[in-house]
């Protein structure tokens, strides 16, 4: 499946409409690095980087255990990665999104997931990353991946998915 | 497994309340029963076969969906309200208190619905009301009649005429609606195909403030019912999120992550004046003021695990409320401001609980799967939730002893979850 990365969400935000709209806008082509994207500010090498399977930066999702928010040895290269693309390029925002698994209070795990983002946040900004680049926000367990209530299922979205501008 | 997020142009659409979406409305379904119930008997009223719609059906199903009346069957008679029945016949049929009633045409298209209520063993009348009903207007009618006798006979006013809020997810749709209390006439207030979290009626029922994920990150809103405007109230650094309104009216306590890990602050209503109120290193979420403005309960992991606090309304030193087990979260308070409703994992499991706040004892009320989001009906009595975990919620309705549940289930496919009770209707 090609990947892309799409210019930044335009939110229409309308009175009085019948329906919703949602464009599932996931582009067939394998022209990854030009034109369609709009991400600002990355090198086109970087930006295959971040798309290419083959690259550690096209790995965007951190792991943890449960009701842990250490990052495990087995991410720290990753993390490494893209603290490295981000010093490479000036321009770029971060946005890491932090999830929980679905067990317990809606808010308290929107709380948890928060720590898990900040804590890949922490991660970059110790390696010179600055702050201010870096939005650490919280999805609970609003947009799990999978929905069974199993061991593998949860250990799914117990995550902190990064995502560069133009993807949020 | 590596996936980058599949990117979405989203419309988010809202709709005046006045919704033209063909929606089903909720079934609901009743167990249990009160441990003693009071039997009364409501007779249709005198020329309510007149009226498109019944009126006493409504009052009927709202007593009995309570539990705690037991409805006498006292045949085919009508009492018109311009004569007192026969309370010791009545009395012998086994009904304690009696309706009577008429509906006279007005003239105009409107009817006036004139009841009165009577106590058969102390052959006293309870009170009297007159009504003018419009076209359409038959279940809210019978609502209210509802409600001035469940005042009559327990002392404490009905809910029958309220409404509740709640998220409808089927798929990646997401609707925020708002039903009356027995799930009839759903409107869609939000369409979106993101996340809804958190609806909070403001005191006076007008606004819903919520949660949603729109913008790929939580950003709270408040969202005016009956115009379908809404305002962006906070979307600052971070997450945004738990909304709760101040018993005034005029101010919102939120959680916000914009300073390090979850903290709670108070804004003004259109999201100005941010002021921060909880000064901890841990996780305080999901503020709720007491009624009379005076505290502010919270969730907070600062002791260790997630347990119930609660702080002055101004901020400062907060005490440990909840001691039970290691995960108390979702306080919520009834509006006499004695007892605390939550979320409390038991045996491996979440379930409501309710503690006096005097004597700070406490039961567990519920045995079921996936439990969240206790909601307090405006007079106490009951506690709206949702269970069945992911793939299977839906909400029930349980009595504030544990004896009366209902369950409000979608007759369409999807999840319903999320639930808030508004307040009592205003007069």
């Amino acid at each position: 499946m090609k990947k892309v990365l799409l210019p930044a969400l335009l939110i229409a935000l309308l009175t009085a409409c019948g329906s919703t709209r949602t464009t599932d806008d996931t582009a067939a082509t394998g022209d990854v690095s030009t034109s369609a994207t709009g991400a600002t500010g990355i090198s086109a090498t970087d930006l295959a980087a971040l798309n290419d399977p083959n690259s550690i930066v096209s790995r965007r999702s951190v792991y943890f255990d449960f009701d842990s928010f250490t990052i495990r040895q087995e991410f720290v290269e990753q993390v490494e990665a893209h603290a490295a693309l981000m010093q490479a390029n000036p321009q770029v925002q971060m946005r890491i999104q932090g999830n929980t698994d679905e067990r317990g209070s809606r808010e308290y795990n929107l709380a948890l997931g928060q720590k898990r983002a900040e804590a890949v946040k922490r991660a970059i900004v110790l390696l010179g990353v600055d702050a201010g680049r870096i939005e650490s926000v919280s999805l609970g367990e609003e947009k799990p991946r999978c929905s069974e209530a199993t061991e593998s299922c949860w250990g799914e979205n117990r995550r902190a998915d990064m995502l560069y501008s133009g993807e949020f | 497994m590596n996936m980058q997020p599949t990117l979405r142009f989203i419309a988010v659409c809202w709709l005046a309340l006045t919704a033209t979406f063909a929606q089903a409305q909720l079934a609901v379904e009743i167990t249990g029963s009160s441990a003693s119930q009071f039997p009364v008997s409501i007779p249709l009223l005198e020329n309510e076969g007149q009226l498109n719609e019944g009126v006493t059906d409504i009052v009927r199903d709202d007593l009995e969906r309570s539990g705690l009346f037991r409805i006498v069957d006292t045949g085919l008679q009508t009492f018109p309200v311009s004569e007192t029945p026969d309370m010791l016949a009545m009395r012998a049929l086994g009904a304690d208190a009696l309706l009577s009633g008429t509906v006279t045409p007005l003239g105009d298209g409107r009817h006036n619905i004139q009841i009165r209520l009577f106590d058969t063993i102390r052959h006293t009348e309870l009170g009297a009301l007159a009504l003018a009903m419009s076209e359409g207007q038959h279940r809210l009618i019978g609502h209210m009649i509802a409600d001035f006798i469940y005042e009559k006979l327990t002392g404490e006013p009905g809910y029958f005429a309220t409404r509740i809020a709640y998220v409808a997810t089927n798929g990646s749709r997401h609707e925020l609606q708002v039903s009356d209390a027995d799930g009839h006439n759903p409107q869609t207030a939000l369409v979106s195909s993101e996340p809804i979290i958190s609806p909070a009626w403001s005191p006076d029922g007008r606004k819903l403030a919520y949660v949603s994920f729109e913008q790929k990150k939580p950003v709270i809103y408040s969202h005016d019912l009956a115009s379908g405007q809404r305002t962006q109230v906070s979307n600052h650094f971070g997450s945004n999120s738990a909304p709760s309104w101040a018993p005034d009216g005029q101010k919102l306590a939120i959680v916000l992550t914009r300073d390090g890990p979850s903290q709670i602050y108070v804004v003004n209503a259109d999201g100005s004046g941010l002021k921060r109120l909880s000064n901890s290193r841990s996780i305080d979420t999901e503020p709720v003021w007491s009624p009379d403005g005076q505290s502010i309960y919270f969730t907070s992991d600062r002791g260790g695990s997630p347990q119930i606090y609660r702080m002055p309304a101004s901020g400062g030193q907060a005490q440990r409320v909840t001691f039970d087990g290691t995960y108390n979260v979702t306080p919520r308070i009834s509006a006499d401001g004695k007892t605390l409703a939550y979320v409390t994992r038991h045996n491996g499991r979440f379930q409501v609980a309710t503690m006096d706040l005097i004597s700070g004892t406490s039961i567990v009320l519920t045995d079921e799967a996936g439990v969240e989001s206790p909601s307090f009906a405006p007079n106490g009595r009951m506690i709206l939730y949702a269970s069945g975990g992911s793939g299977r919620s839906s909400l029930s309705a349980i009595s504030a002893d544990g004896r009366v549940r209902q369950t409000l289930s979608s007759q369409t496919a999807g999840q319903i979850r999320e639930p808030a009770w508004g307040p009592l209707p205003r007069n």
